[in-house]
């Protein structure tokens, strides 16, 4: 691909914090490399304000390689931005065109308060994972990996649940703002395995419950977040989020 | 949600195919219309059809309430036609349009037929000859199609979806069950929307 340099406004959402209201600044990028990611593309934008005596705009990062779910951005109308199966810092600059005209904002959920510009609070997703997000073990040595037999496409279908790096995309496109697609992942990777046997029911009604606390929306089955998930989370793990909650419900003497 | 869906995605073939019968003679039609009203059965289960579809009012506007609830303040730009269908978010507006047809259908041919039914003794009703008076009007044919359309869309969203919410999502049903859901909604508007078009158009006598 053919390497070319572009200039960009920026439509960034700026707010000093969870109390105050925001509201949208521009901002003129000169000179950005197609190769560059668009998380470094902000740092250019950083390194300018922070020249020129201003506040440099905050958002989220970490890894920077697409595994760590820290990235968050709302970019041109999409979560994480154009690229689908993507990160935000996975995202390049090749996406964009010269003299475009970029638009960023934060999640924008009730359970994801605006921290600061463009970072959420979504310690929401930490909360459901204490309610019923583990295993229990017993101490002393470690028994061997492959103690337990495990069928493939059970374990295939663990993993691929497991992917879900708690970044928030499915919440932040959901148009109900709903937290099913992040739930059912962390329910099933647990769930299809015997591990996560021990806990089953309670770990689902627990995790639920947690998440309606939240004040996280109802899933209407859109399928936007299973689209714009980042590690491409199957939305098959809410009907079996659905069929764990329906069957502890109805069994449950709690 | 779903299971209030279900069952009133039951009832709407009865009611299709009860429909149906203008197509084979007035007499039909009459019979099965007069069958539908006195048999005590279908009497009990009617009770139980307006409770469903009132349950799924009260289901959808909870949602509704909690929905919006879950994001007080809007995206200022959004792509939703990149990751979802038009039809699957706005299911609330087809439901209010939906309701808003329910309540014109039901005064026009449901409240006269109890009328025949209680106010005049078991008067005999001639519910063919009322619907060919009123698909005369075109306003009236309109309202209907606009029913039958805004129906359409709720369906087609509607079916597939109860399956999920109900945890069914497999490998090899669900694209049955969406084929189906594709079908049916297909064939149930079809033929509710060529009952007030054959009598405008004076396809049947």
């Amino acid at each position: 691909m053919e390497h070319y340099k572009m200039n960009l406004t920026l439509k960034v959402w700026r707010q000093k914090n969870s109390k105050t209201e925001g509201s949208f600044d521009n901002y003129s990028v000169k000179d950005i490399s197609s190769e560059m990611s668009f998380l470094e593309m902000f740092d250019v934008l950083n390194e300018q304000l922070i020249t020129e005596g201003k506040d440099p705009i905050a958002f989220d990062h970490d890894c920077r390689e697409g595994i760590c779910g820290a990235c968050s951005m709302h970019i041109n109308g999409e979560a994480h931005g154009p690229w689908s199966n993507n990160t935000t810092c996975q995202l390049h600059m090749r996406a964009f065109k010269d003299g475009d005209t970029i638009v960023v904002e934060p999640w924008r959920s009730t359970a994801f308060p605006v921290l600061k510009d463009l970072i959420v609070d979504r310690s929401a997703f930490d909360r459901i994972i204490q309610a019923g997000g583990y295993i229990s073990v017993n101490t002393g040595n470690a028994v061997d990996a492959n103690a337990i037999p495990i069928e493939k496409k059970k374990a295939d279908d663990a993993f691929a649940a497991a992917a879900c790096i708690g970044c928030g995309a499915c919440v932040a496109t959901c148009v109900n703002g709903s937290a099913m697609l992040f739930v059912s992942a962390k329910v099933s990777q647990l769930a299809l395995l015997p591990q996560g046997d021990p806990e089953r029911k309670t770990r689902v009604m627990n995790m639920v419950a947690q998440m309606d606390k939240e004040g996280f929306g109802n899933c209407t089955n859109t399928y936007a977040c299973e689209a714009e998930c980042p590690k491409g989370i199957s939305v098959a793990n809410i009907a079996r989020l659905n069929r764990e909650f329906l069957s502890a419900s109805l069994t449950s003497e709690e | 949600m779903g299971l209030t869906g279900l069952f009133l995605i039951t009832f709407l073939i009865v009611h299709a195919g009860v429909n149906a019968c203008i197509f084979v003679s007035e007499d039909t039609f009459n019979t099965a219309a007069h069958f539908m009203s006195h048999n005590w059965v279908l009497r009990i289960m009617e009770i139980g059809l307006f409770a469903g579809l009132l349950l799924h009012i009260i289901q959808g506007l909870l949602l509704w309430k909690q929905n919006r609830a879950a994001r007080p303040v809007g995206y200022t730009l959004t792509d939703n036609n990149r990751n979802s269908k038009w039809y699957s978010r706005s299911m609330g507006l087809l439901g209010t349009l939906l309701l808003f047809f329910l309540v014109i259908h039901i005064s026009k041919f449901f409240v006269s037929t109890k009328i025949a039914l209680y106010g005049g003794g078991d008067a005999d009703h001639n519910l063919y000859l009322e619907m060919k008076e009123e698909f005369a009007k075109w306003w009236i044919v309109v309202i209907y199609l606009c029913g039958v359309t805004s129906l359409f869309w709720h369906l087609l969203h509607g079916f597939g979806s109860a399956f999920q919410s109900l945890g069914i999502n497999h490998k090899r049903y669900t694209p049955i069950i969406k084929t189906a859901g594709t079908v049916y909604t297909v064939i149930i508007c079809i033929l509710f929307a060529l009952m007030p078009l054959a009598f405008f158009l004076n396809w049947i006598d």
